[in-house]
């Protein structure tokens, strides 16, 4: 018989430990996207953002890498559920999401001593307003007048990654240090 | 009292998190939203005022030196007062004097109008807030 390479289509995809744990985390992220679609805001573009908290976890716990396949998950999927896949706010959100993790890739080589999960949150957030910025200014509304919300969008940035990155370094302090009794 | 404790104690359980640099970014995203928001909100600071006499550009000057004009009109001469970012109309013979009420003019789209001697002072600069012409 000759020898046969196995072909793609009989070859059983067998997901991996990694694969589930990516799963799960993006699950949570997709579950507090659509939670937090719930919630009234002012203005459109200024979001808490807290599906990032399980970005950041990720990223401080598993690397980047995996901090990736779950935010661009959290995106792809949660605007599917949300009904916003290929609108304006899609690849706003994209945009933003991408730019955050390039950001984020850098972020965590800063040394850990000094910088926390708050620094990489909001530096990440600030990338975030950058990347929807330039995608709002080149696509949405070619006028500098979206510049003019600018310092809006640095505060809540300042704001919510701050919170965000608090509540990532808690739930990591709490990850890292399993209760007696309770689940790793 | 003791919420006040509780409420410490509470922060300080979140400020525990905090690392120097932490401090650091925060310091500095902070000192960005100031910064835009004095760089991108402060609007229509005005570069030069325009006088105009019967409807034609009488002068243009520039609001960095301090100087006085003197603009003839039907009436009489109307008095225009420049200082370093501002202008007003000192003076004029109208009945009313609106334009001199209107005191100093400080913002780039602002305008001061002398009807019955026909002369106006526009404030003009790089991006004017608004036009105080439309209503």
């Amino acid at each position: 018989m000759p020898i046969m390479t196995p072909s793609t289509i009989e070859r059983p995809i067998i997901p991996t430990a990694d694969d589930h744990r990516v799963a799960r985390h993006a699950a949570a992220a997709i579950v507090l996207t659509v939670a937090e679609a719930a919630i009234p805001l002012p203005l459109p573009g200024v979001k808490p953002g807290l599906a990032n908290i399980v970005t950041l976890v990720v990223l401080a716990r598993w690397g980047w890498r995996e901090a990736v396949w779950v935010a661009l998950l959290r995106v792809f999927v949660g605007s599917l559920v949300l009904g916003q896949f290929l609108a304006p706010g899609f690849f706003l959100s994209l945009a933003g999401s991408l730019a955050s993790l390039a950001v984020l890739g850098a972020a965590m080589h800063l040394p850990k001593r000094w910088f926390g999960p708050v620094s990489h949150s909001v530096l990440a957030a600030f990338a975030h307003i950058g990347g929807q910025l330039l995608i709002a200014r080149l696509w949405l509304v070619p006028h500098d007048g979206v510049f003019y919300l600018v310092p809006v969008f640095a505060l809540a940035a300042t704001v919510f990654g701050l919170v965000n990155g608090l509540v990532a370094a808690r739930l990591l302090e709490a990850e890292l240090a399993p209760p007696p009794g309770g689940r790793a | 009292m003791s919420a006040l404790v509780a409420l410490r104690q509470w922060l300080a359980a979140w400020a525990r998190h905090l690392r120097v640099g932490d401090g650091l970014v925060l310091a500095a995203a902070l000192a960005f939203c100031v910064g835009s928001a004095l760089s991108l909100w402060q609007g229509g600071r005005p570069d030069k005022a325009i006088i105009k006499a019967g409807g034609k550009v009488f002068a243009e000057v520039d609001l960095a030196v301090p100087r006085v004009v003197e603009v003839p009109g039907p009436l009489g001469s109307t008095r225009i007062e420049v200082q370093p970012g501002r202008a007003r109309v000192a003076a004029d013979p109208g009945p009313r004097q609106y334009c001199v009420r209107q005191g100093w003019l400080t913002s780039a789209g602002a305008v001061a109008i002398c009807a019955p001697n026909q002369v106006s002072l526009a404030l003009s600069g790089r991006n004017a807030d608004y036009d105080s012409l439309n209503y």
